[in-house]
């Protein structure tokens, strides 16, 4: 289990994060969204340790992350940020062996091999295994990046706007990928999302930020509100069922 | 209306300064002058102010305020507070054309030499222009780092020339910075920068816009190419101007329109005669400081102004948000 | 697969030139007294070697840490300290120089001041809190702008006769090398790179970006500076024994990355010391032996190098 108290972060003098304190269940698919500046890539950044809060610890199964020896972090905890523009000569098998590097270093064996191909296949990239990455386009790119990460074979994922760049083709399958890996493997996804459909579809939980504090948190089914979106994200929102699932129209 | 007024009173403070430094500038030296002498009309007083005293102030003022002018404008078409001459290659070329006028041409005289200079640094900065619009991700440090290695570059292209012709302590001696050469007669060159320095001022906002890049200047309606080559040629004249006058002065260009900046805010058309005065003050006191702190002996300029501006800058980084 | 044999297939290639490159420099028009010949010749060879390998594996790791194929570490003002060093001690003891000061003298006090300007500047930006590599870089490139404008004062003071020393000090050359030192020299050399090659697969990790570093269990500061603190030892070691070569790394580290296409960096790093020993030696063979040109090697390599580097920045798109 993540569990995050009295997180504070500021930038400057702009408070980014102000006390957040959350837990994030096991197995469960968890979106952060709201608006822009709200915080949510930040809180992201902050659990994975990409960046150090001013304030409050984050636990891991208990643990505080910065007790924790970074590799050991590295087999339990991985995260994807938006941005991964390299120029480097490598394929993109190569670029997902590097998910091995936290157990293995350099040195694959045979069970670091396997699970590379394991994720090669879970994100459908078989074709282009050896396709250098900076030959591919934004979307394959995304999936290169995001088998990376399978590979690694954390308990806990942290994506931060995974679908960006993507069409919507491959937008829903990669949230298909993310629902396998909670439902098959037993993954805690938290994700950062713009779009609340897809945030509907695809998580048990909605956490919504707003001015670096925790707004509402709860379930899907009882964040899609009409008027707790409306909250979030300032505008009038409504819900259409469709097929048991909520979809929100905002372009009123 | 009040607002106006301030302004108005903060220029006036500003030149009120700046004439108390020229003023000092013009009576301090190895030899004594003093107001009385000029005053009752001493001849060899005001010989002596004429052929030295006046025209160092005035080469001075005159290169303070047009490098300061020259960082400005190349800081607004990069769109990057680091970018000046010292740090776009730029006063590296000009040292290129005054090595390639030696070279070629070392009998004709200071017009060739100027134009070799201003020729140098106009394609110079052209390619510095080049490269940055290549320069995908636009850090803000990364570009006066590639500038820096422009510069280098260049610097050592002329130092392989200069090592073969067995000239490099000569070389090093013309690009240091030194204002005691200036005499009547020998840096008349340097009033080129004065309407160059104008028409910078007329051309301020549209440096910017052209900064934003070529396709947000053509939907405003700007002539792209035109305007960059108006920019580029009023730098080069500038920088050419002072080099072969007065040698290479350093972090002038970058140190005061960021200070500037700093205090007076972002407008062009309202800090621009700030940071001409700025420019002109500080130039003007580095001069004394190196004409004083060894007396009766002189540190040329290029020292004093980089030691300066060295731990300005500095502190301006480190300190800096 | 085909790749991994293709890049060891290459590196042999390499290594066979390089050794082509040493006989033909050791043996070509040996004269009468080879045994003469032999024994000045095979000194500089391992001059030439030493700092090939020390330029190849720093340049390569800072442009990895950095992200960036044209940077290389002599911006950070190493050789201007060294520079300054060379000045001051002429500036004081003029032609005594030499009587005052031995070899061994200087090439320690050159390292020890380069190292330490080094760590000063590392303390300077990490204690700050601010572990941004480019303002640790443009703090390094300004302090070196202003040690090269005091070295340039006091070169203006010195006589010209002195000035001489300083100016063969301005310049690499592979010319005037004292043995004891090149023993010294490779010693450090050896086992800084002996560290250095063993962490290269951390190297790799870094190549992807910070936050894929420490996604990947890396300590990334950590590595940063530890990784900053070889290239220091490396870059004076290289600049104490011959003087400085500025744009030799930009030089042999794009070549490399042209001729190897891997990401790894124990294949790039010894690709880049033979890449590197084939050009100081061709260059100091045309130079030396051909051409009979008095022209110091570096001031070659600089203007070639310069060369080749505005070409590469112009004929890319992006950068």
């Amino acid at each position: 289990m993540i569990e995050v108290k009295e997180l504070s972060k500021q930038f400057g003098k702009k408070v980014v994060l102000d006390g957040i304190d959350v837990q994030f269940p096991k197995g469960k698919i968890t979106s952060l969204i709201g608006s822009n500046g709200a915080g949510k890539s930040t809180l992201l950044s902050v659990i994975s340790r990409l960046l150090a809060q001013d304030k409050g610890v984050v636990r891991v199964d208990e643990k505080d992350i910065h007790a924790y020896k970074n590799n050991v972090l590295s087999q339990r905890l991985s995260i994807l940020k938006q941005s991964n523009h390299v120029r480097l000569k490598l394929t993109v098998r190569e670029l997902v062996s590097f998910g091995r590097f936290p157990y293995s270093q350099d040195n694959l064996t045979a069970h670091d091999r396997q699970k590379v191909d394991t994720a090669i296949r879970f994100l459908d990239l078989q074709d282009i295994e050896n396709t250098y990455i900076d030959e591919l386009s934004g979307g394959q790119k995304q999936r290169a990046y995001m088998a990376m990460v399978v590979a690694q074979d954390t308990d806990y994922l942290l994506l931060d706007e995974p679908l960006n760049n993507l069409d919507m083709k491959h937008s829903v399958q990669i949230m298909k990928t993310l629902r396998r890996l909670a439902n098959e493997l037993g993954k805690t996804i938290i994700i950062v999302l713009h779009d609340i459909n897809f945030a509907s579809h695809y998580s048990d939980y909605i956490l919504a930020l707003k001015d670096g504090k925790v707004r509402y948190y709860d379930t899907t089914e009882r964040i899609m509100n009409e008027r707790v979106l409306e909250d979030i994200f300032g505008i009038p929102i409504s819900i259409i069922e469709f097929n048991d699932k909520k979809i929100c129209n905002y372009f009123n | 209306m009040s607002l106006f007024v301030e302004i108005i009173l903060k220029i006036i403070i500003f030149i009120l300064v700046l004439g108390v430094c020229a003023a000092a500038s013009l009576f301090i030296g190895v030899a004594d002058i003093t107001l009385s002498d000029l005053l009752s009309g001493h001849p060899e007083a005001w010989s002596l102010v004429s052929i030295s005293r006046i025209p160092r102030t005035m080469a001075l003022l005159l290169a303070g305020a047009g490098m300061s002018i020259s960082g400005v404008v190349m800081q607004q078409m990069t769109q990057n507070k680091f970018v000046a001459p010292t740090t776009a290659g730029t006063l590296e070329a000009a040292k290129m054309g005054l090595l390639a006028f030696m070279i070629l041409l070392p009998s004709a005289g200071t017009l060739w030499k100027m134009l070799f200079a201003f020729a140098f640094t106009f394609g110079a900065s052209i390619v510095f222009l080049t490269i940055v619009r290549k320069i995908r991700f636009r850090n803000v440090i990364f570009v006066p780092l590639v500038g820096l290695i422009f510069g280098g570059i260049i610097g050592s292209i002329s130092t392989f020339f200069a090592v073969k012709l067995n000239i490099v302590q000569d070389t090093n001696a013309w690009m240091m910075g030194d204002f005691s050469g200036v005499l009547q007669g020998r840096y008349e060159l340097i009033y080129l920068s004065l309407p160059a320095t104008l028409l910078t001022y007329f051309y301020a906002n549209k440096f910017t816009v052209i900064g934003m890049g070529e396709d947000f200047s053509k939907n405003l309606g700007l002539n792209y190419p035109a305007i960059m080559n108006i920019g580029l040629f009023c730098v080069s004249l500038t920088v050419s101007a002072v080099v072969i006058t007065a040698g290479v002065i350093p972090f002038l260009g970058l140190i005061v329109p960021n200070v500037v900046s700093l205090l007076f805010g972002d407008n062009l058309k309202k800090t621009l005669p700030y940071v001409a005065l700025c420019g002109s003050i500080f130039l003007l006191l580095c001069d004394i400081l190196g004409r004083v702190a060894v007396y009766p002996y002189e540190i040329p300029i290029g020292v004093t102004v980089s030691i300066l501006g060295a731990i300005i800058f500095l502190a301006f980084i480190l300190w800096k948000k | 697969m085909e790749k991994v044999t293709g890049d060891k297939a290459k590196l042999w290639i390499a290594a066979g030139a390089l050794v082509a490159v040493i006989a033909l420099y050791l043996f070509w028009q040996m004269g009468g007294s080879w045994q003469f010949a032999l024994n000045l010749r095979y000194v500089k060879v391992l001059a030439i070697l030493v700092v090939a390998c020390c330029v190849a594996y720093s340049s390569v790791a800072f442009q990895t840490i950095t992200h960036n194929r044209i940077l290389t570490p002599s911006i950070m003002g190493f050789e201007s300290v060294y520079l300054l060093i060379q000045t001051i001690v002429v500036f004081v003891y003029g032609d005594n120089t030499y009587r005052v000061l031995s070899d061994w003298g200087n090439f320690a006090i050159s390292i020890i001041g380069m190292v330490g300007f080094a760590f000063l500047l590392y303390l300077l930006i990490y204690k700050r809190g601010k572990d941004n590599l480019y303002l640790l870089l443009l703090v390094g490139v300004v302090t070196g702008i202003l040690f090269n404008s005091l070295s340039s004062f006091m070169q203006l003071l010195i006589d010209p006769n002195d000035f001489f020393i300083v100016q063969g000090k301005m310049f690499a050359s592979f010319n005037k090398i004292n043995r004891n030192l090149l023993g010294l020299a490779s010693v450090i050399m050896l086992v800084t790179l002996y560290i250095g090659v063993r962490l290269a697969r951390y190297l790799d990790v870094l190549a992807l970006g910070r936050d894929q570093a420490i996604n990947l269990g890396l300590n990334y500061n950590r590595m940063v500076q530890l990784f900053l603190a070889l290239i220091a030892v490396l870059v004076s070691v290289s600049t104490a024994l011959i003087g400085p070569i500025t744009f030799l790394g930009l030089l042999v580290t794009n070549l490399t990355y042209e001729l190897f296409r891997t990401y790894r960096h124990r294949v790039l790093i010894t690709a880049c010391c033979l890449v590197t020993g084939i050009t100081l030696l061709g260059g100091q063979f045309v130079m030396e032996r051909l051409f009979n040109l008095s022209i110091p090697v570096s001031a070659i390599i600089n203007f070639a190098g310069g060369l080749y580097f505005m070409y590469l920045l112009l004929r890319v798109r992006k950068i």
